[in-house]
């Protein structure tokens, strides 16, 4: 059992930070890697990136958007509750080196999957632009953090209720026009990766993206991840979850990741429908 | 002589009782019932009790078949198991799932003018007997060492290294990936197979001689081998399975609802994803639905299929009915069940619809050429002689290979060319000292006795360096 030792809500409840004691994954977890949890004997086997860690604590930290009935069953945890298993950490760690200037682009709960990746960057010794976004301010998350990370930090909104009115690939034209760039790491929805890695591909910056395709063990057992990568199939959790961004088929991501549309749904409907009626 | 096997011959093979096709084509339970009392002890008694037997030499791990076999007749079903253990400690997974057709009973001499005795069948009634009706005494246990030995892997291979160093004193923690143990046992054979309960009590079994379970424990990666050592562990043995699936590189392989056999398996009886919405895991429903290969992977993940309410199930094979590797039970079961044959046939890509969903598979028919390497002929394709299939749920059943998780986390363990462990045919030493391995990491994919076996023999490697030294 994983016992969660602090619990916050984001974004108005939609987004949730959870502090969960594993102190063999803290051990071993470096920037890039992710957990799989799953909350009961029921449950589903889900990622999450891990966020950061409390190495003196033992914990690590998760931050998940409530999208459907695992990451519901997961908001309804409280603090001293436990999940039945966390298992990682996995994948490959962030390629962190000294490369120069390196611009750090989040969307969304990509800014916790994003948070430290940029400190290693930010750590081994580069200048940092990040650059984050959110479609409204009060879906924004780790502002703060993020600024204590980066040299400079840019915030958009999509309708402008904070920072800079706009999309995150607008402030990052800017910083593409008007600075060298060594090095784009973008982590956010499948589209504004899709879109980052296009816009970089006209400036020629190498580009890493994290893709999140649905996985079930993670240890590269069933083929269940697989993205195609240039002409290659890979599997993300063990040959990723990073990639080189102009050279991910992302749309055959997105269509993957619509797979169990249905069932996720039915799911969800029913687990709202019985927790209504409780 | 003469007139005692006249007697024998006359007493016909006790037939397995088993679900009709039409019910258990659609339920997940257990095909076969097993044998009452009476019908074990009729069995048995066919047994000619040869001087030098036949059946043994069949059997990988050389169960005493004929001792076993003359109790049952006897009614001594306690004194049976007991002989069975001796040599095999998980007779009630191996009498139902051992290709026992190629193995024990393809040796048996009443094979060779009628049918040979049903040894997988006694030895499933003797260990389900136990199970349900026995003692539950355990066997004796050697004083406590005090030595530590860490198995990796769950499966055949790790259950019987632990449960034989158990008996010999020593302490033994499983360290397991997944959220289970059991390997294969669990996520890959199916419950209609293998009922998940039977490899559960003989893993309570092994927990109540003091076994301890790891799980959660990706090795590589939440700890290391190294780590293990300096936890205080003296040996360490590795069967950790054949667990990569292997994809055909064909056009559209990525399109939605074409699987792996280990991914569909995984999340049909692992994730229990036939109960979905009951447990959270989905599974694809498929109503016409292709398996490529003819293994048991592609039997069990045909007839799971089946099981899921699909309206036709094909199973596509490039090679012809001699060479399906799968045990003669699973494809006459998976026959009567409805499931087709499409032998001498190879996929050549597959197509799908705007979502990006299968639609259908293009293939073309073979023939056999010339013999290959291996003695069996080859399939060739006849040229012009390509067709489709409908269909929208396909399971790539061709095979696994070694997952690298573990193995690319120690340089020191010596890898074939194909990221086998190499390890000593007959002590299952690596190249690492303190380090065996076993099961299907070396060997490949192979079968439940043989990773059994390849157990077997590490812990009595491992016993007598724990004794005296590597
Ligand atoms: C390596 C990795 C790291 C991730 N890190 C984070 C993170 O830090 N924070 C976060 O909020 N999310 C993260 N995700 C995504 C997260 O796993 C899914 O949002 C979650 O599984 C949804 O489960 P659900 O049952 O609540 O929703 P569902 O009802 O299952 O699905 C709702 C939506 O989520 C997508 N989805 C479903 N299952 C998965 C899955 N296993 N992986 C990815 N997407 C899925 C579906 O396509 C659908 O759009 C990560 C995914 C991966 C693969
Ligand atoms: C669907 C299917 C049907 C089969 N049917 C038959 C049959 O009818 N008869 C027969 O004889 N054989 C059959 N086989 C083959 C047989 O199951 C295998 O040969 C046998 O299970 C191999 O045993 P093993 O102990 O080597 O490995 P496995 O059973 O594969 O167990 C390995 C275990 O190690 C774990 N593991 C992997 N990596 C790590 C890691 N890094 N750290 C910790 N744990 C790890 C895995 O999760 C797994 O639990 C079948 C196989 C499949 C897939
Ligand atoms: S272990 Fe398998 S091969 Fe050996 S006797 Fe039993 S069923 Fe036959
Ligand atoms: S070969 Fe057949 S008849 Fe002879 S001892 Fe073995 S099982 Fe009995
Ligand atoms: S999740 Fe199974 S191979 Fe990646």
């Amino acid at each position: 059992m994983f016992k969660i030792v602090d619990r916050k809500e984001m974004a108005d409840g939609s987004i949730i930070m959870n502090q969960i004691e594993a102190p063999r994954i803290v051990a071993k977890a470096k920037p890039g890697q992710f957990v799989i949890l799953k909350a009961n004997e029921t449950g589903e086997r889900v990622p999450l990136t891990i966020s950061d860690l409390d190495a003196e604590k033992g914990t690590i930290e998760v931050i998940y958007m409530v999208v459907g009935k695992s990451t519901a069953m997961f908001k309804a945890l409280d603090v001293g509750d436990a999940y039945q298993d966390v298992i990682g950490p996995l994948g490959k760690p962030t390629d962190i080196e000294k490369l120069g200037h390196v611009v750090c682009v989040g969307g969304g709960t990509g800014i916790a999957v994003l948070f430290p990746i940029t400190r290693g960057f930010k750590n081994a010794g580069n200048q940092v632009t990040s650059i984050i976004g959110a479609r409204t301010k009060d879906l924004l998350i780790l502002e703060d953090k993020m600024k204590g990370v980066s040299d400079k930090l840019r915030v958009c909104t999509d309708d402008g209720s904070y920072g800079t009115k706009g999309f995150v690939t607008d402030a990052l034209k800017d910083v593409l026009e008007n600075s060298r760039v060594d090095l784009v790491v973008a982590i956010g929805p499948v589209p504004m990766m899709k879109f980052v890695s296009a816009l970089t591909r006209e400036y020629d910056v190498r580009t890493l993206v994290s893709l999140n395709p649905i996985m079930i063990d993670g240890t590269g057992m069933c083929g269940c991840c697989r993205v195609t990568v240039g002409d290659e199939t890979k599997f993300a959790c063990v040959d990723g979850p990073e990639f080189d961004g102009h050279l991910v088929d992302f749309d055959g991501l997105i269509q993957r990741l619509r797979a169990y549309e249905e069932q996720e749904k039915e799911a969800y409907d029913n687990y709202c429908a019985t927790m209504g009626n409780q | 002589m003469a007139e005692k096997s006249t007697k024998k011959e006359k007493t016909p093979r006790q037939p397995m009782p088993e679900q009709a096709p039409e019910a258990r084509r659609r339920n997940f339970e257990e095909v076969p019932l097993g044998y009452s009392a009476e019908t074990a002890m009729t069995e048995a008694q066919r047994c000619l009790q040869c001087k030098n037997p036949a059946c043994v030499k069949g059997c990988p791990v050389s169960v005493d078949i004929r001792s076993f076999v003359g109790l049952v007749a006897e009614g001594k079903f306690s004194d049976a198991i007991h002989k069975i253990w001796e040599k095999n400690s998980l007779p009630a997974v191996c009498g139902r799932v051992c290709p026992q057709e190629i193995q024990c009973e393809g040796e048996c001499v009443l094979g060779k003018k009628g049918e040979p005795l049903a040894i997988g069948n006694l030895e499933r009634f003797v260990a389900d007997y136990e199970r349900t009706q026995g003692s539950g005494e355990l066997p004796p246990k050697a004083e406590p060492t005090g030595k530590k030995v860490a198995v990796v892997g769950s499966g055949p291979s790790g259950l019987t290294v632990a449960g034989d160093l158990l008996l010999k004193g020593h302490e033994v923690t499983l360290f397991e990936a997944f959220h289970k143990t059991g390997g294969v046992l669990v996520y890959g054979i199916p419950e209609f197979r293998l009922p998940k309960d039977i490899v559960a009590s003989e893993i309570a079994s092994l927990e109540k001689q003091g076994m301890k379970i790891d799980c959660d424990a990706v090795v590589g990666k939440t700890v290391t081998l190294d780590e293990i050592f300096e936890d205080g562990f003296d040996a360490v043995y590795i069967g950790v399975g054949a667990g990569l699936p292997r994809f055909l590189d064909i056009p559209g392989e990525n399109l939605i609802n074409i699987y792996s056999a280990n991914e569909y398996l995984t999340r049909a009886n692992l994730m229990k994803g036939y109960r979905f919405p009951e447990y959270d895991t989905p599974i694809a429903m498929g109503k016409n639905v292709v398996v490529l290969g003819a293994g048991n992977v592609a039997m069990d993940s045909a007839r799971t299929a089946m099981r899921l309410g699909a309206d036709s199930v094909r199973i596509v094979y490039r090679r012809s009915r001699d060479e399906m590797p799968a045990r003669a039970a699973e494809i006459h079961h998976a026959e009567e069940e409805g499931i087709e044959m499409y032998l001498l046939t190879n996929p050549l890509r597959f197509d799908g619809d705007e979502k990006g969903r299968v639609t259908r598979m293009e293939c073309i028919q073979m023939e056999l050429g010339e013999p290959d390497e291996s003695g069996r002929r080859r399939p060739v394709p006849i040229e012009g002689a390509e067709f489709t299939m409908d269909c929208d749920l396909v399971v790539v059943a061709v095979g696994a290979g070694a997952n690298p998780v573990l193995t690319q986390s120690d340089p020191e363990i010596a890898l074939t060319r194909r990221g086998y462990i190499i390890a000593d045919e007959e002590t299952g030493k690596t190249t690492k000292p303190g380090v065996w391995a076993g099961g299907d990491i070396v060997t490949g994919q192979a079968t439940v006795i043989l990773a059994m076996g390849a157990g077997r023999s590490a812990a009595d490697s491992i016993h007598k360096y724990l004794t005296w030294g590597w």
